[in-house]
């Protein structure tokens, strides 16, 4: 199944995702919960703020990352994974 | 370096684990009153709660927020006794979220209005959770002590959701509500909850003294069980988003469970009169418990004898001393160990291999031919706290 890279992710209701400097990472905070992303999720989840589409994403991380093959894959499975979860929505 | 405590031979406490080191407070629950308009016969505070001492002021909760933010506390949690009671609740919510907490409003939802749950919203409040005491208007009541208590929470479930929160619903389960789990979690789904808490009462507190009356059978929690399996296999095939988490009672288990991720691991809890403890369970203990007026939570968190009187292994005799299975559980949980045995540092005798395991089993056997009636429970009410706390 191809994924919809027009899609915009956006954090669920009372998902908040933020840096915590005693962690020294970000994290993913919600009802009586807490998920500590590593470094790629953290990258990724810095860029959803409910404007950016998945292709924008993908397009801002590669100019960041232009050595990183395969970096559309890995979005496209956090996207995944993150809907799954139910952390994010895609619409 | 000297070991604390132990006095086994050195060959044996030489084998035990290096201590691990002392992780963050990441969750701070502030228990902000004892006082509840409810009675709930299962509530967790302590018996003699009509006994305690004043309560912290709002500046006084302000600075213990800072100083565990600081220190790396990111969830937060207003608990009590009921919350709302506290005049300054909008206050400390709003000050809580301007440090970057993620602020949960654990309410009965009695005292709840539209009003506040806006009020709250501008303040930054992240998360209300509402709890129940079944899913049966009457039986509700009842356990609850309040006559309008049920046609309430049904609003206020209504009004959180529509006001844009996350919600989690909580039912405290036990023998004379968790047959209708079915209808529990229909009605939470027709909420729209979040998350539904169904927990299995745990016994502390008003709990534990009507442990009896409270235990399920075996046979309605693997039925309970099973139910909840099915309902989350058909959410989960819709691709519904509301998730069901079912917390059973350690009676029927034969491992502890590692309480509280381990003695001061992770949580902190802070009582309304300022004493800060490991667990909210812990303070009938006998240990000395350190107080938010006396120290910084830096003190109380790394340095203070409370926090660390179980931390790591030297503490742990027979048969959890040599058992490989304490980095696990952390030899269980140890109120319900005192509360049980007398000693705090025994195995929790949920364990089959604590000596005292026989308390366990012989819960178990009453259960099976309990009689005791919803009337015929103690309510947590103030007369019933002080003649407990007299005799
Ligand atoms: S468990 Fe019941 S009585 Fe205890 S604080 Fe909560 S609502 Fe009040
Ligand atoms: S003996 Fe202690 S450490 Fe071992 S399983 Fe039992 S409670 Fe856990």
């Amino acid at each position: 199944m191809s994924f919809d890279r027009s899609k915009t992710p956006t954090w669920r209701t009372g998902y908040r995702f933020q840096y915590e400097q005693a962690q020294k990472g970000h994290v993913l905070l919600y009802p009586e919960g807490m998920i500590k992303l590593n470094d790629s999720a953290a990258l990724i989840g810095g860029l959803i703020d409910g404007q950016r589409d998945v292709a924008a994403i993908i397009a801002e991380l590669n100019m960041q990352f232009p050595d990183v093959p395969e970096l559309g894959e890995d979005i496209e499975q956090f996207m995944e994974v993150a809907r799954a979860q139910h952390w994010i929505e895609l619409a | 370096m000297l070991s604390t405590g132990s006095n086994l031979p050195d060959s044996v406490s030489d084998k035990l684990p290096p201590k691990p080191e002392i992780g963050l407070p990441l969750w701070l629950l502030a228990e902000l009153t004892y006082r509840c308009p409810l009675q709930c016969p299962y509530c967790s505070n302590p018996l003699d709660f009509a006994e305690q001492g004043k309560e912290l002021t709002t500046e006084q909760w302000i600075k213990v927020f800072r100083e565990a933010r600081e220190m790396g506390a990111a969830q937060l949690g207003f608990s009590g006794g009921e919350p709302l009671v506290r005049q300054d609740l909008a206050e400390l919510i709003a000050e809580a979220r301007k440090l970057g907490f993620y602020t949960n409003l654990i309410t009965s939802g009695i005292g709840l209005t539209e009003q506040k749950i806006s009020d709250f919203k501008k303040a930054g409040l992240d998360h209300i959770q509402i709890s129940f005491q079944a899913s049966d208007e009457q039986v509700n009541n009842l356990l609850a002590g309040s006559k309008k208590a049920f046609a309430q929470k049904l609003e206020m479930a209504r009004a959180v959701k529509a006001h844009g929160y996350p919600m989690v619903l909580n039912f405290v389960t036990h023998r004379h509500n968790i047959d209708k789990i079915d209808q529990i979690i229909e009605l939470c789904i027709a909420l729209e909850a979040d998350f539904v808490e169904l927990a299995t009462c745990q016994f502390y507190g008003w709990a534990q003294l009507n442990r009896v009356g409270l235990l399920p059978t075996k046979e309605q929690l693997v039925s309970a069980e099973r139910i909840t399996n099915e309902y989350r296999a058909k959410l989960e095939a819709e691709g519904h988003p509301c998730k069901l988490i079912f917390v059973t009672p350690d009676y029927y288990e034969e491992r502890p469970k590692a309480c509280m991720n381990g003695w001061g691991s992770i949580f902190l809890t802070v009582t309304p009169d300022g004493t800060a403890l490991p667990c909210h369970g812990a303070r009938q203990m006998p240990v000395q418990f350190p107080n938010v007026r006396d120290h910084s939570m830096q003190h109380i968190w790394y340095d203070s004898f409370g926090f660390n009187r179980f931390r790591g292994y030297d503490w742990m005799p027979e048969p959890c001393r040599s058992c490989d299975e304490k980095e696990k559980d952390f030899g269980g949980c140890r109120c319900q160990a005192f509360m049980l045995t007398g000693d705090a540092s025994n195995a929790d005798p949920v364990c089959s291999k604590s000596e005292h395991h026989g308390v366990i089993l012989k819960a178990r056997e009453e259960a099976e031919h309990a009689t005791q009636t919803i009337e015929q429970l103690a309510f947590r009410n103030e007369r019933n706290s002080r003649l407990i706390a007299k005799s």
